[in-house]
């Protein structure tokens, strides 16, 4: 095991790992793909935020509104330099899949407007029966089931990317799947249930060539290597804070500063405007535009202690260590007897996510002898069903892996496969 | 409580040797329930017989405890009249959401009691309960009076 990360250290940063469950068992935490444990600095950002400043941002003529204002665009500005974004162009969503839904409304909506007052919306962002919206069949339902949604809004037909047996993107039908109707592609990153890094740089130079507007689920990716979101070369890249360290109830909806400007509102209201009359409004310009009634502030701060904890320990540290893990638990993994890997069977652009299944047994009931030796795992779709239909299994065990785990982890999570192995005879 | 006593043998056994699997040639009522959360499918459909006996045919796919619940409701309420089948029916309903601590009645339950252990797990009641939500939901779907609760629906 390679010393990227002191992960002894790490874990006194997390009082939940101290905890035990199930008659006492130490608690071995691999569902970070579904939400990541948080630091003692994140939780203390949030409550110094609403123990010393907590007031209503950009509003207000009091020393508090104004200092709360600040946590809050300090803590853009700082989850921007994580990316290597300016914070002009971060809009503060509730979770990734606020962020997804955010993107795509920008089309039902201009599109709805577009029958009544074609002049008020930018024509990129109108769809009509005859367009097609590009997915892969690899994602997570919050990037399928909205462009499911605009399809049946707007007439637009929704195509996809296939995925191989070995759970790569088919990337020979790019150039045929993607094509002069093509006027949006929206691909993930790394995929939840896979664990597949997709070379999203190549699928969103083609939605380019074609004029499609670009769009990254990157809700795996961020939180464990370094992303630098202009290199992925989309216009829009959404990402959820609670996978990296930070607290619930906030997302990020990153955008080249054109594309935001072009995009009408998705969530209207308060603060999100630059006029109001009776009869109508002007909007302001983003991210305002995009941050409608009283934000998380408050989530926001905490998200923004996560990012400079993940910077301390060094994002390069943090996706080798976990590469390493990968490269353990894929091993260990395959050579069990009955284990069959869903996904790339390799570490080679993948990431920590694993998913399997068992011959014999149903997830459920592997979770079930995992949790029994406080193991905490996902079992079921991992709201990917198509990709489990597309493997022929309908559900999966996944394993994930972050800073805070260590091959004593994997090794018990074995063990507990093995038991439940043994228990149902197979 | 360890896992190895919520998997009760009675539960293994209706999981590896399933009764009553099949489905029914003229079926008055059907009914199709998923879990969302993980997969698990049953299929279950109920005919009526001129004596007012009710008959269950049922497949699916999942995990041990909604499969071997589908296997002792059928052989616990096949063949039953609709009265006892809903008390039945009711019975297994309320011990499932007693979180362990009931006493089910053994003559009522049958092998039913063995689930007692699978109400301490929340995320399990839903898969024992599923062929009984699609029992009821099939009784209703036929027409054939079934208990008040609007499970299902």
């Amino acid at each position: 095991m390679s010393n990227d990360l002191d992960v002894e250290r790490i874990r006194q940063d997390f009082p939940i790992l101290t905890r035990t469950v199930r008659d006492e068992r130490p608690l071995v935490y691999l569902d970070s793909a579904a939400t990541s444990q948080k630091p003692i600095e994140v939780l203390e950002a949030e409550a110094h935020f609403y123990r010393t400043c907590n007031a209503s941002v950009h509003r207000g003529a009091h020393q508090l509104a104004e200092e709360a204002t600040d946590a809050y665009e300090d803590a853009r500005r700082r989850i921007a330099g994580f990316v290597g974004a300016a914070d002009s162009d971060i809009v503060f969503t509730k979770n990734a899949t606020e962020s997804l839904n955010l993107a795509s409304y920008a089309f039902s909506n201009a599109t709805a407007k577009a029958l009544h007052a074609p002049d008020s919306v930018d024509p990129r962002f109108v769809l009509r029966p005859g367009d097609s919206i590009v997915v892969s069949q690899m994602e997570h339902h919050a990037n399928l089931v909205p462009w499911q949604e605009v399809c049946a809004k707007t007439g637009a037909t929704l195509r996809w990317i296939g995925v191989d047996d070995e759970g790569r993107l088919e990337l020979d039908s790019l150039d045929t799947i993607i094509d002069a109707s093509t006027r949006v592609v929206s691909v993930v990153h790394q995929s939840n249930i896979l664990g597949t890094i997709n070379p999203v740089a190549e699928v969103m130079q083609r939605a380019h060539e074609v004029g499609a507007v670009g769009i990254v689920d990157a809700c795996q990716s961020i939180p464990h290597m370094p992303v630098r979101v202009e290199e992925l070369g989309a216009d829009l890249v959404a990402w959820s804070g609670h996978k990296m360290l930070g607290p619930t109830g906030i997302g990020v909806l990153w955008g080249s500063r054109e594309v935001l400007k072009e995009m009408p509102p998705f969530i209207t209201g308060g603060s999100m405007i630059e006029t109001v009359f009776m009869d109508h409004s002007t909007y302001a310009e983003p991210p305002k535009r995009f941050e409608a009634g009283t934000p998380m502030v408050a989530q926001a701060v905490g998200l923004a202690a996560a990012v400079e904890y993940l910077e301390r320990l060094g994002m390069d540290a943090v996706a080798r260590h976990e590469h390493d893990l990968t490269v353990y638990a894929l091993d260990r993994l395959r050579e069990m007897r009955g284990v069959r890997i869903i996904g790339p069977t390799d570490a080679k652009e993948r990431g920590s996510a694993i998913s399997f299944v068992v011959d014999g047994l149903h997830p459920h009931d592997v979770g079930q002898f995992l949790d029994d030796r406080g193991v905490a795992v996902r079992v079921g779709h991992h709201c990917a069903w198509p990709t489990c239909r597309r493997f022929d299994v309908p559900a999966t065990t996944r394993l994930s892996s972050y800073i805070y785990n260590d091959t004593r982890d994997i090794d018990v999570a074995i063990t507990g496969i093995r038991a439940a192995q043994d228990f149902f005879g197979v | 409580m360890n896992v190895e006593a919520m998997y009760q043998e009675i539960i293994l056994d209706h999981y590896k040797h399933p009764r009553g699997r099949h489905l029914l040639d003229a079926p008055e009522g059907e009914s199709y329930q998923v879990n969302p959360t993980c997969g698990d499918e049953v299929t279950v459909q109920v005919r009526r017989d001129a004596e007012g006996h009710l008959h269950v045919g049922y497949e699916g796919q999942g995990c041990s405890i909604s499969q071997a619940s589908a296997s002792v409701m059928s052989e616990m309420v096949e063949g039953m009249d609709v009265a006892n089948a809903d008390a039945v029916r009711h019975a297994f309903v309320e011990m499932m959401h007693s979180k362990g601590a009931g006493e089910p009645d053994e003559d009522v339950l049958g092998d039913g009691v063995a689930f007692i252990g699978v109400a301490k797990y929340p995320a399990r009641i839903k898969c024992a309960l599923l062929p009984w939500m699609a029992l009821q939901d099939a009784q209703v779907k036929a027409g054939i009076p079934s208990g008040e609760e609007g499970a299902g629906r």
